[in-house]
């Protein structure tokens, strides 16, 4: 009982930190709004059982993609023109396309619930060590792909670190 | 419920990459993309009881990881450079 209000609560705090999102004027602003929506997205994930995300979810997104977004904002701290202008000249396309492309999803969810209900709630409760055999047992070829990835991701921005640099002089 | 939630979250993030007119907030805008599809996998390896979706999910976080270290750099060049500032107004002559 309490674990479903739970989860209603985390997954609303979410839905309406992304909807300030869209709204807040400040760049630091929105990034704690983003920070409260995926504190609230690993507590969903905590709730459904899923341990193992919602600790990489504070640790990688939270602990470290935000900080990094919090630094570079702070960096940028000027009196920038798109502070006083919120919005894009695409405001009412943009959405009204969101708009359709939710009102196609929920026909699709709509017409799909009675074939899903029978099976919610599998309640599968991953471990660390299921998840971590798992892991490197069949998926060791993606870790190594994504690994490889990750060094040039690396590498490039070093690259546009240098270009900027050398363009400075 | 939560896939209804994922969805909402991927509307808004791309809601916010097609309005927003800041270049760090549209960034954050697809990182809240990212999450919202994150939510439907995480849901989904936990109906049909799989560890495929939660093992997808961190290659996701990784590849986010990796988009936001090359991403900030370049928005640091562009808001430093000569025409400066991260309104993307600025940029709309880029082409190809």
């Amino acid at each position: 009982m309490i674990e479903s209000v739970l989860l209603w609560l985390f997954a609303g705090t979410a839905l309406v930190a992304a909807a300030l999102m869209l709204v807040l004027r400040h760049p630091m602003r929105v990034a704690l709004a983003l920070v409260a929506t995926m504190l609230s997205l690993a507590g969903v994930y905590a709730l459904l059982g899923v341990h193992v995300i919602a600790v990489f979810q504070v640790l990688i997104y939270v602990g470290a993609v935000m900080v990094f977004m919090v630094y570079a904002i702070m960096l940028l701290d000027v009196r920038d023109r798109s502070y006083t202008r919120r919005y894009s000249g695409l405001l009412v396309p943009g959405a009204a396309a969101a708009v359709l492309f939710l009102a196609i999803l929920a026909h699709a969810l709509w017409r799909e619930l009675p074939r899903t209900a029978d099976g919610e709630g599998g309640g599968a409760m991953f471990g660390l060590r299921v998840f971590s055999i798992d892991f490197l047992n069949e998926y060791w070829l993606h870790f190594e792909l994504v690994s490889v990835l990750l060094v040039a991701a690396v590498v490039a921005a070093l690259a546009v670190l240098e270009v900027g640099r050398r363009r400075r002089g | 419920m939560l896939i209804a939630t994922s969805w909402g979250l991927f509307a808004l993030g791309l809601v916010g990459v097609i309005v927003r007119r800041n270049v760090l907030i549209m960034l954050m805008c697809m990182e809240l993309m990212l999450n919202g599809v994150n939510l439907s996998l995480v849901a989904f390896a936990q109906q049909t009881a799989t560890s495929a979706g939660a093992v997808l999910v961190f290659l996701v976080f990784v590849v986010a990881t990796a988009e936001i270290a090359i991403a900030i750099p370049i928005v640091l060049l562009l808001a430093r450079g000569k025409r400066g500032g991260l309104d993307l107004g600025a940029y709309a002559d880029l082409k190809g």
